[in-house]
């Protein structure tokens, strides 16, 4: 049971890498695309995130839970630009 | 066994996550597409990090896997919420078959400050939200 468990394991990293690549790829097709400028904040939110799931799969893939601060930090660097960019829109329109 | 749940835990935060890009790819307007980036992207990295958790079997790792979660939970709605109000103030086209858009009177009004906000809608008009 233990053997087929670590074998499901080997194979489960890479292919849900593989899924999470193609996700990010959607995400930079919407970051490309647009159209408008908040289109751009969510598609670079999402891949942030995915980003950040990325790094935790590293982790494990690896044995180096250290990882998993990197992704900490990432998230809070992405929630403040995006807050960022909301209040810069926000003050342009309404001064 | 554990490594068995670590795998199931991680095909479904693929599987989230993806649905989430896809969502954020083929949604027809902004706000829906929030609403996939949001919601599916955050439930998918927050299975890998439950999965990240169980696999490293440690308090100290699966505390910091858990604070990325609720650092997640916390902050993914509130960005959201402000990425969004901007958008509306900006005039982001929402779709048209859009049913209805309940700050739609903040919308239509020019944004001149010298135009009084409608009666019977205190606290709608144009940069009264400001602070």
């Amino acid at each position: 049971m233990s053997e087929f468990g670590a074998t499901m394991l080997g194979w489960t990293l890479p292919a849900v890498m593989a899924i999470l690549a193609l996700a990010t790829a959607m995400a930079v097709f919407r970051l490309v695309r647009g159209p408008t400028l908040p289109d751009h904040v969510v598609a670079l939110d999402l891949i942030g995130t995915i980003v950040a799931g990325i790094v935790a799969i590293h982790a494990i893939r690896t044995a180096q839970p250290v990882y998993i601060y990197a992704s900490l930090v990432l998230g809070l660097v992405l929630f403040l630009g995006t807050v960022a960019i909301g209040y810069y829109l926000e003050r342009k329109v309404t001064r | 066994m554990k490594d068995i749940i670590v795998s199931l835990m991680l095909w479904a935060g693929a599987a989230f996550t993806l649905l989430g890009a896809l969502g954020t790819l083929r949604m027809p307007d902004l706000y829906t597409r929030l609403q996939a980036s949001t919601k599916a992207g955050t439930l998918g990295v927050t299975c890998i990090m439950v999965a990240a958790a169980i696999h490293f079997m440690e308090l100290a790792v699966a505390v910091r896997a858990l604070l990325v979660v609720a650092f997640l939970f916390l902050t993914a709605p509130v960005a959201a919420h402000i990425i969004a109000r901007a958008a509306h103030y900006i005039r982001v086209p929402l779709w048209e078959r859009n049913v209805i858009d309940e700050l739609g009177d903040t919308r239509r009004k020019p944004l001149s400050p010298s135009s009084p906000p409608e009666p019977g809608v205190p606290g709608h008009g144009p940069g009264s939200t400001r602070g």
